[in-house]
């Protein structure tokens, strides 16, 4: 193919040099087309690559999913589409579906040798584009250039709604001709760069020009999404709006429709998940409780911060606040068990997944001082006991929270966002006394008031930390293991935390990064118990820090079972930080019987020692 | 005419593979298909491949069928591996007996799945017997005619 060039197409386009396709002519599109195939069967892999060659495509090919998955994040516009197969040992194919979806938005094809309309189904759920029976056909192959242009065009066409389209019809998306959308970047800036710059390439062919830059959804933009999504409420949470309230230069509003959707799937699967596990339910999606406003504006501040850095997962700043506090991890009551298996993705953003880049932030922003893992303390994240064991015994050590994400590979994202937040916030505990509050007299607190707490808890996450936020990774991680639902809780509580933190430090970052990470999913039945938990610590600290805590955990709990974007609400005022401690702890009861838990209850996760969380 | 002795006779090999179920005719055609000048023993190479692959999926299989509880969910996770890829290259008898001990597996019949191993793995050794003939006849006819180039 031609480089691009030569048509006139903006140069720029061929930068994608890397691709010999770019030497073809778009025209010949599909030809170049750039597949990644990722199967541990080295025969059925050998074959593939033989039958995507035949079809002159570009192929690279995998026999383990993570090393896909680092391959494509270190080149995100490097492929066009990803062909998987389901059955694979080290990363579930669907994982590494959703991961890619999430974070590359690539079109994903699921293929095995399983064709058991359950599976099949799975594929559907977690937005695989198509799902090819093995032996797979060359037949079936020379087609799958077809969801790679959809997708494009998809894509265009909210653009275009968005701008009024006059482009109708116009090869807009020409901006680079070559499939690779992503010219070079392949980041949204790269999308808007191109339509400035290929407004002279308007004569590549439609196919070529249906590609889009691809944006890259970053930590922070994730985040910054999240946050937008809460603040909207998940109900109403408009790609239109969205965009407008992200304010992101370059983001189109289909970037961001398909975006949402994405994170709507996860969040579905996510209340799916915690529905078995925690009947909370939406409750903790009430949002914004009142009381909770301030909160988020601290919350905001210092979650933020964690979010942009890290992705802390939640139940990385759960475990860092429970370590701080020197508290058995958080341990909710009843869904524990979602959360546990969460906060195992959570840690794991260590990895060097985090492609959001955030990556190596996190482990400075961690170490800010050990303050900051106080923070986490209060702030009940889905981490799993062990986590927050580990964190415990290190201290603020963040590298506690670290190892513990080695434990998941899947959780890639989150966790690394946990970690950050952890910087920021002054650690609400340094005296840690608060954060010490029993959790177990904090869970008393009636579901009800719980959930309506956690899907503040939840959104509260989100406006702090919109930035850390990162949850579409987590999401994922927790799909797979269930909790994942309790990861959105989780970061909920980090985020309410931050609110009654907000004298004494940066909790509320603790709080939102938390809410980011969907691993943690906190059981929601320590909702209740989160709420007195921030009562309590609210005494132990000697302030407001108490009532974050209790709120906590009530967006964890809460967070999961909604799954429903409501959810993502967290913009609800659940920052309690605000709240004097009497006002807070007075909300939190009421919380607990109104059933209203703003979404403060992210605190929640203090409240839970993580041990108890069943996993 | 000795080269198209050969070609018939690898010809004749190749039907009779079919015919007795050995081989599944789509499948092994759309491998030869995929053969061409830059890869003109591109089957036999993933045949090789193959046995390789499966060789080490039937030790486990035999480990695991060895122990004892028997872990049913690995059984399953190695036969369905192993299945896998007999289909990719079209080896229809093995993958029935793939199926057949999954069955087994899965109802948690460790008797069951321990006779049909032993199904499995006479079929896969009489494949693989026949199909060593069948590359070496090919081989001797000429790689490039044997295979057809789509090209």
């Amino acid at each position: 193919m031609n480089p691009g060039n030569g048509r006139g197409v903006v140069s720029s386009v061929s930068s994608r040099v890397s691709r010999k396709s770019s030497e073809t002519v778009p025209d010949q599109f599909p030809v170049g087309l750039r597949v990644m195939v990722v199967d541990d069967d080295p025969t059925c892999l050998m074959i593939l690559e033989k039958m995507l060659r035949t079809c002159k495509y570009e192929v690279k090919r995998c026999s383990r999913a993570e090393e896909a998955l680092s391959i494509l994040r270190g080149n995100s516009n490097g492929y066009d589409v990803v062909i998987s197969d389901v059955h694979m040992p080290d990363m579930d194919g669907f994982k590494l579906l959703e991961q890619v979806g999430l974070e590359m938005d690539l079109p994903v094809i699921m293929m095995s040798a399983d064709d058991s309309k359950s599976v099949v189904m799975k594929g559907v759920t977690h937005g695989a584009c198509d799902y090819l029976i093995k032996p797979v056909r060359i037949e079936a192959l020379k087609n799958i250039w077809q969801h790679v242009v959809r997708k494009r065009k998809n894509e265009w066409k909210e653009v275009e709604q968005q701008s009024g389209s006059a482009d109708d019809g116009q090869p807009k998306q020409s901006e680079d001709g070559d499939y690779s959308s992503s010219v070079n970047e392949g980041s949204w800036r790269n999308s808007k760069r191109r339509k400035d710059d290929d407004e002279d390439g308007e004569d590549r062919d439609d196919t070529s020009t249906l590609k889009k830059p691809r944006v890259v959804w970053s930590v922070e933009l994730h985040q910054q999404f999240v946050g937008a999504v809460n603040q909207l409420g998940i109900d109403k949470a408009v790609p239109k709006k969205i965009l407008e309230l992200m304010n992101v230069p370059g983001l189109t509003r289909e970037n961001v429709a398909s975006h949402l959707q994405k994170y709507r799937l996860y969040l579905r699967r996510l209340s799916g998940v915690s529905q078995h596990q925690n009947n909370l339910g939406s409750p903790f999606m009430n949002p914004q409780d009142p009381g909770y406003g301030p909160l988020s504006t601290l919350n905001g501040i210092d979650l933020q911060t964690l979010a942009a850095t890290g992705q802390l997962p939640a139940q990385s700043l759960a475990n860092l606040q429970a370590a701080g506090l020197g508290r058995a991890a958080i341990a909710p009551k009843s869904r524990i068990p979602i959360p546990v298996v969460d906060q195992r993705n959570l840690f794991s953003f260590e990895n060097p997944k985090l492609t959001f880049g955030d990556t190596q932030q996190q482990p400075q922003h961690l170490n800010n001082g050990g303050k900051q893992i106080n923070l986490l303390h209060g702030i009940p994240t889905n981490m799993e006991p062990k986590q927050l064991v580990n964190l415990h015994h290190q201290g603020n050590s963040i590298p506690a929270v670290q190892s513990v994400q080695s434990v998941h590979n899947g959780s890639y994202q989150p966790q690394s966002r946990v970690q950050q937040p952890m910087g920021n916030y002054n650690p609400v505990s340094h005296t840690s006394p608060m954060i010490n509050f029993p959790l177990s007299s904090i869970y008393p607190l009636p579901n009800n008031p719980a959930k309506g707490g956690f899907p503040e808890d939840v959104t509260s996450e989100m406006k702090g930390s919109t930035p850390g936020f990162v949850p579409s990774y987590d999401i994922f991680n927790e799909l797979n293991h269930q909790q994942k639902v309790h990861d959105w809780e989780l970061q909920n509580v980090g985020l309410t935390f931050n609110a009654t933190q907000q004298a004494n430090n940066s909790i509320d970052v603790v709080g939102t990064s938390i809410v980011g990470s969907p691993h943690q999913a906190f059981p929601s039945s320590s909702q209740g118990s989160g709420l007195s938990r921030n009562a309590s610590v609210v005494h132990a600290n000697n302030n407001n820090n108490a009532i974050s805590m209790g709120q906590h955990h009530m967006s964890n709990n809460n967070f999961y079972h909604e799954n429903n974007p409501v959810r993502v609400k967290l913009e609800t005022p659940l920052f309690p930080e605000q709240f004097g401690q009497d006002d807070l702890m007075s909300a939190l009861l009421k919380q607990q019987q109104g059933g209203i838990v703003p979404a403060e209850n992210d605190f929640d996760f203090d409240g839970y020692s993580i041990d108890n969380i069943p996993v | 005419m000795d080269r198209n002795q050969s070609h018939r006779q690898v010809a004749t090999m190749k039907q009779s593979l079919f015919d007795q179920g050995y081989l599944d005719h789509e499948q092994f055609n759309q491998l030869e298909e995929l053969q061409d000048d830059a890869n003109p023993n591109f089957v036999e190479e993933v045949v090789t491949l193959y046995y390789r692959d499966s060789a080490r999926l039937v030790h486990s299989i035999e480990q695991a069928l060895e122990k004892s509880p028997i872990d049913f969910n690995k059984l399953d996770s190695y036969m369905h591996q192993f299945r896998g890829s007999s289909s990719s290259i079209g080896a229809k008898k093995v993958k029935a007996e793939c199926s057949l001990f999954r069955e087994y597996c899965r109802a948690g019949n460790g008797e069951g799945c321990m006779r049909t191993f032993q199904q499995v793995k006479k079929e896969y050794t009489a494949l693989r017997k026949k199909l060593e003939t069948f590359f070496q006849l090919a081989r001797q006819a000429g790689p490039v005619d044997r295979a057809r180039r789509p090209k």
